[in-house]
């Protein structure tokens, strides 16, 4: 049977030294939440935090997983290892998902420095999915040099990746009235690095131009945001990228580099510590919470108010019906 | 959606991985059969290939539980054969595999002998794909 449990010993071996079957394995169980993601938990604790993780977020077809492909042909050029995550959207409907993301990432069959894995958003909002960050580390401990993160990519702010990677470039192309969007979405806000993509085509000056003018208008940070021009397609801009990159790398702060697999955490604790209030308070049958919420109806209670309350009959594991 | 899974524990959705040759322009039908798929549960990983080794490095770094090779341009024995030897080569047997486009009727039998489960020509449809794979893989967990 292709899903059993193979435990810790198995990881600390094969996982610790970067071997791919076991690095698949250990992702499907942490993102299956199945018998051994434990063991690859404790495998992997303390082994983390080398990797830089960077993020590409942006539109749908503006380029990110071409810009992936080359991107990560330029880190092989100067001898990284890289790992690739690239999220796409589940179906609301049917849990099912098309990954595709790997179409335009094809270049690299056969080097064994270069691991692909696609992941389906599950449900899970904010461009990401619920293993995310955990499959991130996977990849850390298994020794990657160098972890991309390509998120599902609505064009929204997609903040979690923010949470995840240290540098968070964010992908525009021309022709896709993406710099206006790209404001309205507060996308902006989250690059560290923006990309005006296919710049072979018309009008990706006058989009180089309007995004700097956004970013001219925002608010002044220790980062001024650079605006790269490329065209993944053939390479172009790709080598400027990847300086930017290490750039941005180097003027991190170095407690702040090392607290990256922390802050990952705590994120993750906050996620399901929410998942968790949020099903406790929607259970059937929770009476005072119902109170709570005709009490706002009434107009006798603000919201924050009564989700403060809320919050209180949580911890407390009050408010009718039985426990979890 | 669908819950079946291969241990019984908890929700695993079944990954497909459907690889097409990438000059294999034909490209419609298996399109089709991946958004069927997804609309039956199934995650699906789509991809081109020039080389068998290739299906099978993405086989082993999505950790998929079936490969759908679709072929339209003929040479499909070499690379079912390549495939097989692949797989056998990292311990991955267990993967079912399945053929799909346009394959000679002659040649069914033949990469039925070396372990192609099905094939899905021109006229069949997803869902009997789907129940074939479901069945395989139920079959898997018990045994
Ligand atoms: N002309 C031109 N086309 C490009 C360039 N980069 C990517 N493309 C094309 O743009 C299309 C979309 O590229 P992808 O890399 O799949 O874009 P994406 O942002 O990953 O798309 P999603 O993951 O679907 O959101 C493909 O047809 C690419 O070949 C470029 O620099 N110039
Ligand atoms: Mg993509």
């Amino acid at each position: 049977m292709r899903k059993r449990t193979r435990g810790a010993d198995y990881y600390r071996q094969h996982l610790l030294a970067g071997e791919r079957v076991a690095l698949a394995r250990a992702i499907t169980a942490v993102e299956n939440d199945s018998a051994d993601a434990r063991a690859v938990f404790k495998v992997i604790n303390g082994q983390v935090g080398r990797a830089h993780v960077i993020g590409f977020t942006g539109a749908p077809g503006a380029g990110k997983s071409s810009l992936v492909n080359s991107f990560t042909h330029e880190m092989r050029k100067r001898n990284n290892s890289v790992g690739v995550i690239a999220v796409d959207p589940s179906s609301p409907f049917t849990g099912g998902a098309i990954l595709g993301d790997r179409i335009r990432m094809s270049d690299h069959g056969g080097d064994d420095g270069v691991f692909v894995r696609s992941l389906a958003s599950r449900g899970h909002l904010g461009g990401l999915s619920r293993a995310t960050a955990r499959v991130v580390d996977i990849m850390d401990a298994a020794g990657k040099d160098v972890i991309i993160v390509e998120t599902v990519g609505t064009g929204q702010s997609e903040v979690e990746i923010m949470e995840i990677a240290q540098t968070v470039v964010v992908v525009c192309a021309p022709g896709l009235g993406d710099e206006i969007q790209a404001v309205k979405a507060g996308i902006l806000e989250i690059a560290n690095i923006l990309v005006v993509n296919k710049f072979d085509l018309p009008h990706a000056e006058r989009t180089a131009r309007h995004l700097k003018d956004a970013v001219e208008l925002g608010p002044q940070r220790d980062w001024p945001v650079p605006i790269m021009n490329t065209i993944a397609t053939d390479g172009e801009g790709i080598a400027e990228l990847a300086d930017m990159m290490d750039r941005h790398y180097q003027s991190i702060d170095q407690s702040e580099r090392e607290n990256a697999a922390v802050r990952r955490m705590r994120k993750l604790v906050a996620t399901a510590a929410a998942r968790q209030l949020n099903a406790w308070l929607d259970r059937p049958g929770a009476d005072a919470l119902d109170a709570l919420c005709e009490a706002v109806l009434r107009g006798e209670m603000e919201m924050e108010e009564a989700g403060a309350k809320a919050l209180d009959l949580a911890a407390n594991r009050s408010g009718g019906a039985d426990r979890p | 959606m669908n819950t079946e899974t291969t241990t019984g524990e908890s929700e695993q959705p079944i990954r497909v991985l459907l690889a097409k040759p990438t000059h294999d322009v034909h490209d419609r039908g298996v399109r089709l059969v991946a958004r069927r798929f997804r609309d039956y549960g199934f995650e699906v990983v789509f991809t081109n290939f020039l080389l068998a080794h290739e299906i099978v490095d993405t086989a082993i770094e999505e950790d998929v539980d079936v490969i759908g090779v679709s072929i339209s341009a003929g040479g499909q024995i070499p690379i079912f054969e390549d495939l097989f030897a692949g797989l056998k080569e990292h311990d991955l047997e267990d993967i079912t595999v399945i053929g799909g486009g346009v394959i000679p009727y002659d040649d069914e039998e033949t990469l039925k002998a070396m372990g192609v489960k099905a094939i899905f020509g021109p006229g069949t449809s997803a869902e009997e794909a789907r129940d074939m794979i479901e069945r395989e893989l139920n079959n898997e967990a018990e045994a």
